[in-house]
């Protein structure tokens, strides 16, 4: 009997943080204390505080530490372990009032959160079947292998869960579209490609809880009538792809996948397709296209995949959050999965905190929840008590919330209402100190070079709207700049071929719409507001602090900085190309931006 | 069928026919870059956007099919808002040298431009900034100005089936190239020259057409390719009793358009002055031109004379199927089997 055991988060934030040394100094040290049957590591999946990795719970009595290095290890094993003495440095401290916190349910980070699909995350064994089924795995299986296809999909339907993949479209009727479209041979693919960057909410899944996403997509196929999956996966999730295949092996030894299922009759085969990583490849289209061999580009919809899609036969795809779903509603119900959530989106949603918060990270939260309590209470607010400027929903597709509307409820329908969307569910939070038109530069300089060049809207159009951002954020913006980024961004989202065309504008589009006068400052009064844009910021020198160094005339690549060694200098504006080195040069802080 | 409205008017049609298709049948004009009816349909250049009344988004009417109740609008403003800033990103990335580009008169860039009243482009910026490739004897590559319709592509793969082109890189610089970027004579392409046909601009160009006249001066004569039995029908472009351009004749039944590299490239010869054009007897170890009956003549005399025993018939591949089986009716009637043909050399 293991008196403790210890959770060591193996996500790959934490991998890359250290677990892997931290899980190495505690098997030594257990052993130097002749501990090893007393105490039992697990490396679990992603606990979603990545930031404060590597994380190290202590079970039963759930003591949070993090941050943990190797050289803490002996700490933690003679002084908690040993003699009881909480470790209070490695604890997590709020970073509003400072206190340590010692259990996980009380870090305002996890106790505002419904965590519903990330139940296990972080607090099983991904590696273990076995760990999986005590919570209560493959039972939605088994009920739904007692029922017949319409009765699992009208289960699916009435719990009124949408896709999380981003578009939001209801599962329940994704699937009877595919189950009544005729074929000999049909297929169900998961959604594995995570392309917003930023989002990696379907690699915390797939690495901290496999088990649910191929039970979803069993039940998935049962439901349509298909034998066969794939899973397309990024290469660049090496950690997701192992513990799928582990996932895969065991869930055949018992016999919940492949041939004659619980013996059922059913058969199924779960396909792994590694994807070389491009954004467009998640759309669904340009997804079938690579796992058939050919370039990942969209194809016009109709046909719909549901019709026609792997190798012209019905397909169902989904994302691996929508898949980690189905068993909660097949085990407890559609009637108890719709308590949660709001009228038109039900149950919860996981969205990658980052940005400006104190804290970030994954968290999974109810439907309708408010912005201000995702940034706020469970992100802890602004860093460094700086002002709350706007949140980035939905990636590169999706679009800024300013701040007066951070009591929007976080749903499918509002968020698409603002302009934004619920994308996979990035949110990057902007603080005073971000440049609207830089942002949406930086995500179009993201999505003309991910665009797939098929069509010319993209194509063409992404580069001419980054160009004019970039002319913008460059000083050199032209009055009428304005109106012809509005008209590209309309013609380039009302005739683009896929979806990522048809929301690249939305950055450009919702911060004209709620920070227009950030643009006409740096087109009208040559400023950026925030003090980002390099070109637009005039420098001089502070004559109190300057000590006549010349540190600064010696960097100056234009020679616009002149005074006499030891007396103040000053900087001759007509010279000054705003580069910015004397101010990254001067050790005391005399260079300033106005 | 299905029955639809486009511009206030009903049009009945069999499933499956696209808005496209359904607006010819109307005489509505719609513009079109990347369309093809004998190409899979790929929505790519979206010049053929239509309105569809309850349709969130502008529709490619090349690729979606047409529905019933469907209403559907080709001239909104709406839809000349997207075709013109279309037409204006294409320009802003296209060399704009009209004034000697082999296709004037001739390119769908041109014909739309003029149609909805673009002379210039709004934007300025990066252009595409490729080399030529002429390294082979029969057309020239210039990317600059391929508007990327993906027509060429899709014929080498789907018509020809030898895929020696596709699309490389993401975003701006997509572009199409042999494998590697390599130029098109170290790659797998036969020069059948079928995706010169289809270029709707003057990305590829026959180096046999340039600076050799304009469409309009050209006059265009069906005939049937010299070169082998097959016989697929050609389209010469000629002036002044020159040839300066083939195509394939799209009518003719038996090759629909398609051509190899022989008809197409290959009819140089017909204008070499050492073509004959008469038949040569050897008189005193010398070929001397005569007259087709003096010659004619000759081989009858010389027939008559020979055995059946010491006779064999070389026949040529490229004459046609029939004039081949005159050939070797000739022979039989002649007594012998002895028949061979050029092609098997
Ligand atoms: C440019 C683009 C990128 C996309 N990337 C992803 C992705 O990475 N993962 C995903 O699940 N869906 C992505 N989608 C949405 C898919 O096309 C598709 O709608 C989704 O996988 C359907 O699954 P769902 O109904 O479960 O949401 C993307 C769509 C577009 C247009
Ligand atoms: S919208 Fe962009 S990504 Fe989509 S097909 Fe067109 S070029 Fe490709
Ligand atoms: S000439 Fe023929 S083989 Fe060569 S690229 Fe064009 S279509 Fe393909
Ligand atoms: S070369 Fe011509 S046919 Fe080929 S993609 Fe470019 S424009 Fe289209
Ligand atoms: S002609 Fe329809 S998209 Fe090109």
């Amino acid at each position: 009997m293991y008196e403790r055991h210890i959770l060591i988060c193996a996500g790959t934030g934490c991998i890359s943080s250290g677990t892997i040394s931290v899980k190495d100094a505690l098997e030594n040290e257990l052993k130097k204390h002749n501990l090893q049957d007393k105490v039992r590591i697990i490396l679990s999946g992603c606990h979603g505080f990545c930031e404060k990795g590597p994380i190290f719970i202590v079970y039963p009595e759930d003591i949070f530490y993090c941050e943990v290095q190797a050289e803490d290890v002996p700490e933690l094993v003679e002084e908690y372990l040993i003699k009881g003495n909480v470790v209070e440095r490695l604890l997590y401290k709020d970073p509003t009032t400072d206190m340590a916190i010692t259990s996980h349910d009380e870090i305002p980070f996890y106790s505002r959160q419904k965590r519903q699909v990330l139940r296990n995350c972080g607090v099983i064994d991904p590696e273990s079947i076995d760990e999986y089924i005590i919570r209560g795995g493959y039972v939605g299986l088994e009920n739904a292998l007692k029922m017949d296809r319409m009765g699992i999909i009208n289960e699916v339907k009435s719990s009124g869960l949408r896709g999380r993949g981003g578009a939001g479209f209801p599962t329940g009727m994704k699937w009877e579209f595919a189950y009544r479209s005729p074929g000999d041979k049909k297929y169900v693919v998961c959604n594995a490609d995570e392309g917003d960057p930023g989002a990696f909410m379907d690699r915390s899944v797939l690495e901290g809880d496999p088990h649910a996403v191929l039970e979803g997509l069993i039940i998935a196929g049962l439901a349509i009538g298909s034998d066969e999956a794939y899973i397309y996966v990024r290469a660049e999730y090496p950690l997701a792809i192992q513990r799928l295949k582990t996932a895969i092996t065991q869930a055949e030894e018992y016999g919940v996948l492949g041939e004659n299922i619980l013996n059922s009759g059913a058969n199924f085969k779960i396909n792994i397709k590694e994807g070389a990583g491009a954004f467009v490849c998640g759309e669904e289209t340009a997804l079938l296209a690579s796992i058939e061999g050919e370039r990942g580009m969209p194809r016009p919809r109709p046909p719909f995949p549901a019709v026609k899609g792997l190798w012209e036969k019905p397909t169902c795809i989904n994302n691996v959050e929508t898949l980690a779903n189905i068993p909660l509603i097949l085990r407890k119900g559609a009637a108890w999965y719709s308590t949660v959530g709001t009228e038109s989106s039900k149950g919860t949603k996981i969205f990658a905190l980052t940005g400006k918060v104190n804290n970030t990270g994954l968290c999974e939260v109810p439907m309708g929840i408010s912005l201000r309590e995702i940034v706020f209470d469970i992100g802890g607010g602004i860093r460094d008590g700086k002002k709350y400027k706007a949140v980035q929903i939905g990636g590169p597709s999706g679009g800024c919330i300013p701040e007066d509307l951070l009591d929007l409820p976080v749903d499918f329908d509002s968020l698409t209402a603002a302009g934004a969307m619920m994308g996979s569910g990035g949110m990057v939070v902007m603080d005073e100190d971000t440049c609207m038109v830089d942002l949406a530069r930086y995500f179009l300089s993201f999505t003309q070079s991910e665009s797939c060049g098929k069509c010319t809207p993209c194509r063409e159009g992404t580069k001419r709207m980054l160009e004019i951002l970039q002319r913008i954020t460059k000083g050199k913006g032209e009055p009428e700049d304005i109106p012809r980024l509005e008209q590209l961004a309309a013609a380039v989202k009302d005739s683009s071929l896929c979806g990522l065309g048809q929301t690249a504008p939305n950055p450009v589009l919702t911060t004209l719409r709620y920070f227009r006068d950030e643009y006409e400052a740096h087109i009208f009064d040559r400023r950026c507001p925030a003090g980002v844009c390099k070109e637009l910021l005039s420098y001089y020198i502070d004559s109190e602090l300057c000590t006549g160094c010349r540190a600064c005339v010696r960097v100056c690549p234009t020679d616009a900085i002149s005074g006499e060694r030891k007396e103040p200098h000053t900087i001759d504006e007509t010279k000054c190309i705003s580069c910015g080195a004397c101010f990254d040069r001067c050790r005391f802080d005399a260079v300033k931006t106005k | 069928m299905i029955s639809l409205t486009i511009n206030g008017q009903k049009v009945e049609v069999e499933p499956g026919t696209t808005i496209l298709q359904a607006a010819e049948k109307l005489g509505v004009f719609i513009p079109s870059f990347c369309y093809d009816p004998d190409l899979t349909l790929v929505g790519a250049c979206r010049m053929c956007v239509v309105e569809v009344e309850r349709a969130r988004n502008l529709i490619a009417s090349c690729c979606t099919p047409a529905g019933e109740g469907m209403v559907v609008h080709t001239d909104t403003e709406r839809v000349h808002e997207a075709r013109r800033a279309n037409l204006n990103l294409l320009l802003a990335n296209h060399p704009l040298d009209c004034l000697t580009c082999e296709k004037t008169g001739n390119c769908r860039l041109q014909d739309y431009c003029y149609l909805y009243g673009i002379s210039e482009t709004d934007f300025s910026g990066e252009r595409k900034d490729y080399g030529f490739d002429d390294s082979n004897p029969f057309f020239i590559r210039d990317m600059n100005k391929c508007i990327l319709c993906g027509l060429c592509v899709r014929t080498c793969h789907e018509i020809n089936g030898v895929g020696a082109v596709g699309f490389m890189n993401r975003g701006f610089d997509t572009k199409v190239s042999a494998a590697f970027d390599d130029p098109l004579e170290d790659s797998p392409c036969v020069f059948c020259g079928m995706c010169v046909d289809v270029c709707p601009v003057g990305a590829l160009v026959p180096k046999q057409s340039v600076g050799k006249g304009r469409p309009w001066e050209l006059a265009t004569v069906k005939t049937v390719c010299p070169y082998c039995g097959t016989g697929c029908g050609l389209e010469l472009s000629v002036k002044d009793n020159e040839i300066v351009g083939v195509k394939g004749d799209t009518s003719s039944p038996v090759n629909r358009g398609q051509t190899c590299v022989k008809g197409r490239f290959g009819l140089g010869f017909l204008q070499s002055p050492e073509r004959l054009t008469s038949p040569l007897i050897r008189k005193n170890g010398e070929l001397v031109e005569s007259s087709w009956e003096e010659a004619l003549n000759l081989v009858a005399q010389k027939l008559r004379r020979t055995r059946s025993t010491e006779l064999a018939g070389l026949a040529s591949a490229r004459a046609t199927n029939e004039e081949n089986y005159l050939f070797q009716k000739l022979l039989r009637t002649l007594g012998t089997n002895n028949i061979d043909h050029c092609a098997r050399l």
